[in-house]
């Protein structure tokens, strides 16, 4: 993108202003939540209340949304020209969701 | 330089092609060592019909059998199916989407020289002590009670050529997605590309799980481990899940660019634009996903439970959907053509209701309650071979008679082609057909005789002499390569003067260039496009200018040859003290190669625009 545009001084700078303020905006919102999540994280395995088959899936479910913050946010994967990276990735992720799922499930020991 | 410069000569040539990284060059490798290892596999399955053609023979022994078997499978589906295809795929897909090259064509000659080694490897264990005898999927079970270095060289082999498979195929997938012309969207690239992509992606998830399987077996086999050993707290059916996540997108890996190829060929000769290619592109996606969602039907009869069974099998069957919608298409495209019976476009007409018959049986065995009937019976064995065969080895050999003369600039006999055809079609279904019947009946798979009295006989008897066929009919292709190289005349840029997509307009062979300028795409089936305009060339996307090529580099061949030496030390470091000096000199060979690579700079040398003018040949011609 910066060489993209260094290219071209008359390009629009208070359009890219514009734009760089609201994805700051963004990555600040989601650094606040990715740092209260964590927190709640830590609330969790603290709190005697609530039964360890619950804690765990849960903390995993906080863990895997922070990663996809982390992905989109952090790592632009949220911009334009990600999409090929985005479909293997997601594939990846499916592919692997099912090995484990099914060694979860079917396998005997 | 440029091809004016070439030295000629025996060396010279072979020197050419250890070192080269054109893609043309290196799909001739392919189709060389391909070619090779299906004659190879095919004379073990000949020896097995031998064997079965009468009942308790003794042509080989229990043991032969079972090596010859297992080398047959593992042979013809990592050796031969999967390079063949390979070669087509380096020949075509960059002319089909109108690049010069593939994305990395040092990665692309090290793929190929992995292969190479790999499979030279685990044919040497013919002459080094017996092959692997546990079957083409080395089931931990049988695998790990097997005697000598039989396995050890079907593990260490397969590691070796599945790093080359899975190097080509990132090779491709970057290929496809960042080399297109100006115009090629996705849209608009060939199915054999679409395909090919695909193909690739399922390379790309399908073989770390093989590797990691054959990994864990090589270290229970070679390293004390007992990953599969239940009476240490193993599990053997650990192995079959891995293998299976594996091997069953391999089905897809090797049939869906036989897909592509159909679809290719079709629309050619019945001249007519793929019907519903949207839907083509589609299923192509969707039998990519579903493929990893199946893997468990092959294990129906291990104890997974009614539950599991049920899902497996309900998601088997979906994928006929997508498959019909194919074969619909390739009919419809065909409906209303006006059809020239080439030989490719027999090859094509005689997939059509032979894959049929391989899909149809293939829903008989998803169905899970009847599989308990057919597992491990002949019923299978004529399943996958109605499959694979009536598939993927009719698309390769008409492939080979389409892409002929593009990749030789040599149009291969069609007479003797059509004889090929006749012979090969016969004998398939001469010995796959009767073997339904013989599953059905009760004869086991994998046995290496038979009583007399149980009806087994003359259905054997048949299906070896369908068997001798198809042997006659890879003779008289062999005999077809030979007239035509000695005899064949030059043909130009559309010997089959239907062409529609890059390939045919660029010279056969293509220069080592490819494209002399970048053409403009303007929408599927661009050369048909400007055929119909009257235009003699496509549309370029560029001036002339100078054309940036990558050397050619002999580091490739070395980095293989070094794991093939580690292999050897690995294999017997607990037969013999030479063994772990010689594993490390095979790494410090391989890696100091890397290293090599990694440090020396090599930028390549440009083909200059005065020489192209020169070069009338080639370019964007027709």
């Amino acid at each position: 993108m910066v060489s993209e545009n260094s290219r071209n001084p008359k390009v629009d700078l208070a359009f890219r202003r514009k734009k760089n303020a609201e994805e700051m905006k963004h990555q600040v919102v989601s650094f606040a939540l990715m740092i209260f999540l964590t927190i709640v994280a830590f609330i969790t395995v603290g709190y005697d209340g609530i039964d360890e088959w619950l804690k765990v899936p849960f903390i995993v479910l906080l863990a895997c949304i922070q990663v996809i913050f982390q992905l989109y946010y952090f790592m632009h994967m949220n911009h334009k020209g990600h999409e090929g990276p985005q479909f293997f990735i997601w594939s990846g992720i499916f592919v692997t969701f099912l090995t484990v799922l099914a060694f979860m499930t079917i396998v005997w020991w | 330089m440029s091809t004016l410069a070439r030295k000629k000569g025996f060396w010279p040539t072979v020197w050419d092609y250890l070192t080269t990284v054109d893609h043309k060059k290196i799909a001739i490798l392919y189709l060389i060592a391909g070619g090779l290892f299906f004659v190879i596999g095919g004379i073990e399955a000949l020896l097995m019909r031998i064997q079965l053609a009468i009942p308790e023979n003794d042509f080989v022994s229990a043991g032969t059998f079972n090596e010859l078997m297992t080398m047959h499978g593992t042979t013809m589906i990592f050796l031969a199916a999967t390079p063949l295809l390979f070669a087509y795929m380096n020949a075509v897909v960059p002319l089909q989407i109108g690049a010069r090259d593939v994305a990395f064509p040092f990665l692309n000659s090290l793929g190929f020289w992995l292969f190479f080694f790999g499979g030279v490897f685990l044919n040497l264990s013919w002459f080094l002590g017996g092959a692997p005898d546990a079957g083409w999927t080395a089931y931990a079970s049988v695998a790990l009670n097997s005697p000598g270095h039989g396995v050890d060289f079907y593990i260490l082999g397969l590691q070796i050529s599945g790093l080359g498979t899975l190097i080509s195929g990132i090779n491709f997938l970057v290929t496809i997605i960042n080399m297109r012309a100006p115009g090629m969207t996705y849209m608009r690239m060939p199915l054999f590309t679409w395909t090919t992509f695909v193909a690739s992606g399922l390379i790309l998830f399908a073989f770390p799980p093989l590797t990691v399987g054959i990994a864990l077996l090589m270290f229970d086999r070679l390293f004390g481990g007992n990953f599969f050993n239940p009476a240490l707290g193993g599990n053997t059916i650990i192995y079959e899940h891995i293998f299976w996540i594996f091997g069953h997108p391999e089905v897809y890996i090797l049939v869906l660019p036989a897909f592509g190829i159909f679809s290719e060929i079709i629309p050619t000769f019945a001249r007519k634009r793929l019907f519903g290619y949207t839907s083509m592109v589609f299923a192509t996606v969707l039998i990519g996903f579903l493929g990893f969602m199946v893997w468990a039907h092959h294990m129906f009869t291990t104890g997974l439970g009614p539950i599991a069974n049920a899902i497996f099998a309900v998601a088997t069957m979906t994928i006929g959907v997508p498959t019909g919608i194919k074969v619909f298409n390739w009919l419809f495209t065909m409906w209303g053509g006006s059809i020239r019976f080439t030989t490719p476009m027999l090859y094509a007409v005689g997939f059509i209701p032979s894959f049929v018959m391989g899909g149809v049986t293939g829903v008989m065995l998803a169905a899970a309650p009847a599989d308990y009937q057919y597992h491990d019976t002949y019923f299978v064995v004529a399943h996958f071979h109605y499959v694979i065969v009536g598939g993927v080895v009719f698309a390769i050999l008409a492939a080979a008679h389409y892409w002929w003369p593009k990749m030789f600039g040599k149009m291969l006999n069609e007479t003797l082609g059509k004889i090929t055809f006749v012979l090969f079609f016969i004998g398939f279904h001469l010995t796959f057909f009767i073997q339904h019947f013989l599953g059905l009946m009760g004869m086991p798979r994998r046995v290496f005789t038979f009583l007399s009295g149980q009806g087994f006989d003359t259905g054997n008897l048949i299906s070896t002499i369908g068997a001798v066929l198809m042997g006659i009919a890879v003779v008289v292709l062999l005999i077809n390569v030979v007239v035509t190289s000695v005899k064949g005349e030059k043909v130009g840029a559309d010997p089959w003067e239907d062409g529609r997509s890059l390939e045919w307009a660029v010279a056969s062979p293509p220069p080592e260039y490819n494209f002399k300028q970048t053409p403009l795409v303007r929408g599927l089936d661009p050369l048909w496009i400007e055929k119909m305009e009257g235009k003699k060339g496509l549309t370029p996307a560029e001036p002339l200018s100078d054309i940036h090529m990558p050397n050619s580099s002999i580091l490739p061949f070395i980095i293989s040859i070094g794991l093939f030496i580690a292999a050897f030390g690995l294999m017997y470091h607990n037969d013999y003290s030479w063994g772990v000096p010689v594993a490390i000199i095979g790494f410090i060979i391989t890696f100091g190669t890397m290293f090599l690579r990694s440090i020396i700079d090599d930028h390549g040398y440009h083909i200059h625009k005065e020489d192209l003018l020169k070069d009338d040949n080639g370019g964007v011609q027709a």
